[in-house]
Formats: structure tokens, C-alpha cells, sequence
């Protein structure tokens, strides 16, 4: 069975994956397949984030009775991130190359590092307070956000 | 961490200081980065003064003071203050009074170094005296800190792993070198004399190259969304180098087993250039900014000075001292100062960035990293920068060729400091005070 160090593990490569494309797009001066690469990478990194702020730091909020420590601190850079997506959306609209990549620049350094203290600290205290019965809760009803 | 229940965890997360946002100010850092392009217009000023002499052989007064600039003024200046920002945020190491620490290594550093270089030139004991003082102090502080911190880490990565030995492999260094300036200020031992072969491979294969590979951990995948350095390389590389380099320490000069030792080391870190590149070219990101090309210079300056080092002996005996230059210009200018710069063109933009976005309200308000540090500066001055290190690289050979390799090199570093200041500068105008020099 998943942990949720894995399962969340996977969304940021696959974020990051629909990123690299977003972006590639971009510096090839494809304004139709960037538009669309941006959509589907914003959509599922928004997905991510939703998954993170209503089931999963609430489970582990609950569980280890901490509201105001990591959770609050990853709250925060999501919002951070979410000014960027932004910035990306307005290069787009304006039809601004560099607006979009210095936005896309400034969101890969914020996201990569916001990954990484997941990764390293947060998914694993998760691991230890959510296991077992707990995890599954949690996966099944990430899951029921899909659909 | 596996397997503490709760109450040791939240007692971890206390002792250890592991929170999630403790950023130092960002005077901390900023202070060594805006200090570093002022050391390289020092050295390449000393370069010019002391012309074709400077690149004879390695024990040349102006040599010795010109290469202690670097590694002083520019190398460990800038990987002590990245360090003093990085910990908190890839290993959770806090640092405890943050302002005063980076205020002590900073001024020590700075005085140190330029009393150091003044020793050289002029020879004068008490300069050398001095200078042990204040590396002492400088060096002192941050062993403090920043051991103190990596002692106590919870989450032992292969970067807090690399990152650990490369400032045990400082310590190394800093002892011997302060035994061999109190040996040059007059204090006299012959045992100290072995310190002088040891205290450079110490700083170059011990502290500069271990925090490359451990900083290269984190940062390549990061920033140019690469795979991973493969498991086993990352857990065992910096550990097999630490091995080889005790080794190499304990092994009699002129020994074939030391050899040996020596060409391993030089494996390993081919098999890290190497590795680095091949990540590179897997990197799913298309753009290919400055950063990337400054870190393929790095790798392709190791792979030179790996080259050059292991076949020295199949070239004529007259041309040690040359190849020996040449290596030490590869290793310092190219591989570590190029890593340097390039890196630089990532965290200042970005710190700039997070300073500015977390106390000015509304993200409309905010400039992002490109604006800060416009992508074209950086350009200009990559291609000053590689021109400079081309141009002191044939020095070696054409000796005339060492003034405008010093101009050049000048006007690289003049260039870099233009454009920190310029992205500071952006940082008042956005409606914050400037950063603490």
C-alpha cells in the first residue's frame, strides 16, 4: 500500500513534469501549446494543493494537534505559489514571453524548495502519525477529490 | 526519525530548532556575496602589478598571495555565507544568533585574508601573526555555528552527509594553514613543514570540492528539473572521497601506494563531473539560462584539471610547475569560482524575491527573479568571465598574455558586482530598505 510520502511524492514529479513542458513550450515560442501545457499544469498543481489543504494537513493537524507549525508555514508558500501561477497567467494573457518566464523562473525556485522541505520533513512525520488505518483514510479520500 | 512516537518527534522538532520557516536575514548572507567581487578585483589588481611573474610556479610570493585571495576572499567567502543561508533550509540545521555569527566570519574573513596576502608580498611576520588571529576567529565562529547545528541534525541526507565533511575537511585545513603562517610568522617547527603539500589538497579535494558535490545534490535536479543523482553515488561519494583523502594523508610521499590514492581521488571526482553532465543533458527543462552555463564550465574545468593531473607524468619534467598552474586555475577559477557565480545568479535573485514578496502586500507589487536580475546582465557577464578564465589559462603557457587576462578578470568581477548591486538596488525601489552590507 502507498504511504503518503510516496503517493504525494509522485504529484510533485508529475507537477514538475507538466511544468517542464508549460515552460518548454514557451521558450519555443508555441504560444498554443503553452497556453494549454500552463492549464494543465496550474489544474493539477491547484488538484495538489487541495489535496494537501482539506485532507491531508487537517488529518495530520488533527492528529498531532500542531495548527500553527508546518502545515501553517506550507499553507503559506501554496498562496505564494498560487501569485505565480498568476504571473504566468498574465504573460499569457498579455502575450508576454518574458513576464511569463520570470514568473515561471521565480515559481520553480519556491516550488522545488517548498517540495523538498515536504519531502524531507512533513511527508515523513506524516508517515509516522498517519499510518495504517489512518493513511488509507486519508489516500481514499484524496482519491474521492478526483472525481 | 522512524518509529519515535509523537512526544519524541515534537522533542526533536524542539531541540533541533526544525521549524519550517527560519530563513536568516538576509543581510546574513548578502553581506559575504556583495564582499566576494571586491577580493577578485584585489587579486586580478595583484596580478597585473606582479605580471608574468605570478604564473612561474606556485611558491611565488605573489602566486601564494594572489591564490589565497581566492580561496580566502572568494571561495569559502561565499560558500561561509551560502552556508549560513542554505543549512536552515536543505539540512534544518538552525543557526543561533545568526546576525553576529555572519558579522564575525565576515570581518575576520575579509581582515584575514588581506593580511595574509599582505604577508606574502612583503614577507612581513607580524601580517602572517595577524592573520592567524583573525582566520582563527573568523573560521572559529563558523565552526561554532554551524558544527554545533550539523551535529545535532535529525534528517542525515547524503547533502547534510557531504556538506558535514566538507566543514570537517575545512577544519583540516584552517589547522594547517594557521600551523604554516605561524611557521612564516617567525614560530618556527619543522614539523610542520608535510602541512605544506597537505593544507592545499585538504582545501581543494577536502572542503571546496566536498561542498560543490553536496550543494550539486540538491541544487542540479532543482534547478534544471533533472533526475536524481543516482542513490548509491550520492550515499557513497562523499564518504569514499573523506576515506581517500585520510588516506592519502597517512600514505608516504613519493609512494606508489599514494599514487594510487591519488588516482582514485581524481576517479571519484570524474565520476561526479561526468555524472553532472550527463544530468544535464537529461534536464527536462529546454531554456538553457546562465546558471546552466556556468555549471557546465565548472564540471568541464574539473574534468580538464583531473586530466592534466593524471597525466602529468607522462610530460616532460620541465613542465611541473606549468601543469601545476594550470591545474590550480581550473580547479579555483574554473571549477569552484564558475559553480560560484553561477549559483549566485540563482539564490540572490531568489532571496531578493522572498524578502520582497513576504513584506510587501499584493503580488502585483512584487518584481519576479528575471526583473531583479535581468537574464542578459547575467549573460554579458558570463561571456567576461569565460574570456577571463580562457585567457589566464594560455597565460600559463604565453606569459604575456597575464595582462589582459587580469583586466579581464577585473572587469568579470566588476561586472558580477554591478549586477548584485543593480538587484539590491531593485529591492529598495520595490519599497524596502536596503540590505545590511
Amino acid at each position: 500500500m502507498d504511504t503518503i510520502s510516496v503517493f504525494m511524492t509522485q504529484a510533485h514529479h508529475h507537477c514538475d513534469t507538466l511544468f517542464a513542458e508549460a515552460e518548454n513550450a514557451m521558450v519555443d515560442g508555441d504560444w498554443e501549446a503553452a497556453t494549454r501545457q500552463f492549464a494543465a499544469f496550474s489544474r493539477e498543481t491547484e488538484h495538489h494543493f487541495k489535496a494537501e489543504e482539506e485532507v491531508m494537513f487537517p488529518a495530520f493537524e488533527s492528529a498531532t494537534g500542531m495548527t500553527a507549525g508546518p502545515t501553517e508555514v506550507m499553507r503559506m508558500e501554496h498562496q505564494q505559489m498560487r501569485g505565480m501561477f498568476a504571473g504566468m497567467a498574465d504573460g499569457i494573457r498579455l502575450r508576454n514571453r518574458d513576464a511569463f518566464l520570470g514568473a515561471s523562473e521565480t515559481l520553480l525556485m519556491l516550488m522545488q524548495q517548498h517540495n523538498l522541505k515536504e519531502q524531507q520533513m512533513l511527508y515523513r512525520m506524516a508517515d509516522q502519525v498517519l499510518a495504517g488505518e489512518r493513511c488509507a483514510k486519508v489516500l481514499a479520500a484524496i482519491r474521492a477529490l478526483e472525481e | 526519525m522512524r518509529g519515535t512516537d509523537l512526544a519524541g518527534l515534537a522533542a526533536v522538532m524542539q531541540t533541533t530548532g526544525l521549524s519550517f520557516d527560519q530563513a536568516p536575514p538576509i543581510s546574513v548572507p548578502f553581506r559575504f556575496f556583495l564582499t566576494v567581487p571586491l577580493f577578485i578585483v584585489a587579486a586580478s589588481a595583484l596580478l597585473l602589478w606582479a605580471g608574468p611573474s605570478a604564473l612561474l610556479e606556485r611558491h611565488n610570493p605573489a602566486t601564494l598571495a594572489i591564490v589565497h585571495l581566492f580561496t580566502l576572499g572568494v571561495l569559502s567567502m561565499t560558500m561561509c555565507g551560502a552556508l549560513m543561508q542554505l543549512l536552515p533550509v536543505v539540512a534544518g540545521v538552525s543557526i543561533g544568533k545568526p546576525r553576529l555569527v555572519a558579522t564575525l566570519v565576515h570581518l575576520n574573513l575579509s581582515a584575514g585574508s588581506l593580511l595574509l596576502a599582505g604577508g606574502f608580498l612583503w614577507g612581513w611576520k607580524p601580517a602572517f601573526l595577524a592573520a592567524s588571529i583573525c582566520l582563527a576567529l573568523g573560521f572559529g565562529a563558523f565552526f561554532v555555528a554551524a558544527g554545533a547545528g550539523l551535529l545535532r541534525v535529525a534528517t542525515r541526507s547524503a547533502t547534510t552527509l557531504a556538506v558535514s565533511l566538507a566543514v570537517l575537511a575545512l577544519l583540516v585545513t584552517v589547522v594547517f594553514g594557521i600551523c604554516l603562517a605561524l611557521l612564516r610568522g617567525g614560530l618556527a617547527m619543522d614539523f610542520y613543514a608535510p602541512f605544506a603539500v597537505l593544507h592545499p589538497f585538504w582545501g581543494l579535494a577536502g572542503w571546496v570540492g566536498l561542498l560543490l558535490i553536496g550543494v550539486a545534490y540538491q541544487v542540479v535536479p532543482m534547478f534544471q528539473l533533472t533526475p536524481n543523482y543516482p542513490a548509491t553515488l550520492t550515499r557513497w561519494m562523499a564518504p569514499i572521497l573523506f576515506g581517500l583523502l585520510i588516506l592519502w594523508s597517512l600514505a608516504e610521499a613519493g609512494n606508489d601506494v599514494r599514487y594510487a590514492l591519488e588516482a582514485g581521488l581524481a576517479a571519484v571526482y570524474a565520476g561526479f563531473a561526468l555524472t553532472t553532465l550527463y544530468l544535464h543533458s537529461l534536464r527536462r527543462r529546454r531554456q538553457v539560462d546562465t546558471s546552466l552555463l556556468f555549471w557546465r564550465v565548472s564540471m568541464l574545468s574539473l574534468s580538464g584539471a583531473l586530466i592534466l593531473w593524471e597525466t602529468a607524468g607522462l610530460l616532460p619534467h620541465g613542465w611541473r610547475d606549468r601543469i601545476e598552474l594550470s591545474a590550480g586555475i581550473l580547479i579555483i577559477v574554473g571549477f569552484a569560482l564558475s559553480a560560484i557565480n553561477g549559483m549566485l545568479y540563482k539564490i540572490v535573485p531568489f532571496l531578493i524575491w522572498f524578502h520582497l514578496q513576504s513584506s510587501l502586500p499584493g503580488r502585483h507589487a512584487v518584481p519576479n527573479m528575471k526583473e531583479i536580475l535581468p537574464e542578459v546582465w547575467a549573460r554579458r557577464q558570463f561571456w567576461l568571465y569565460l574570456a577571463s578564465f580562457l585567457t589566464l589559462l594560455a597565460a600559463v603557457v604565453w606569459s604575456p598574455l597575464v595582462y589582459p587576462a587580469a583586466i579581464l578578470l577585473a572587469a568579470s568581477a566588476l561586472a558580477l558586482w554591478h549586477n548584485l548591486l543593480r538587484a539590491c538596488y531593485r529591492r529598495r525601489e520595490a519599497g524596502h530598505a536596503a540590505p545590511g552590507i
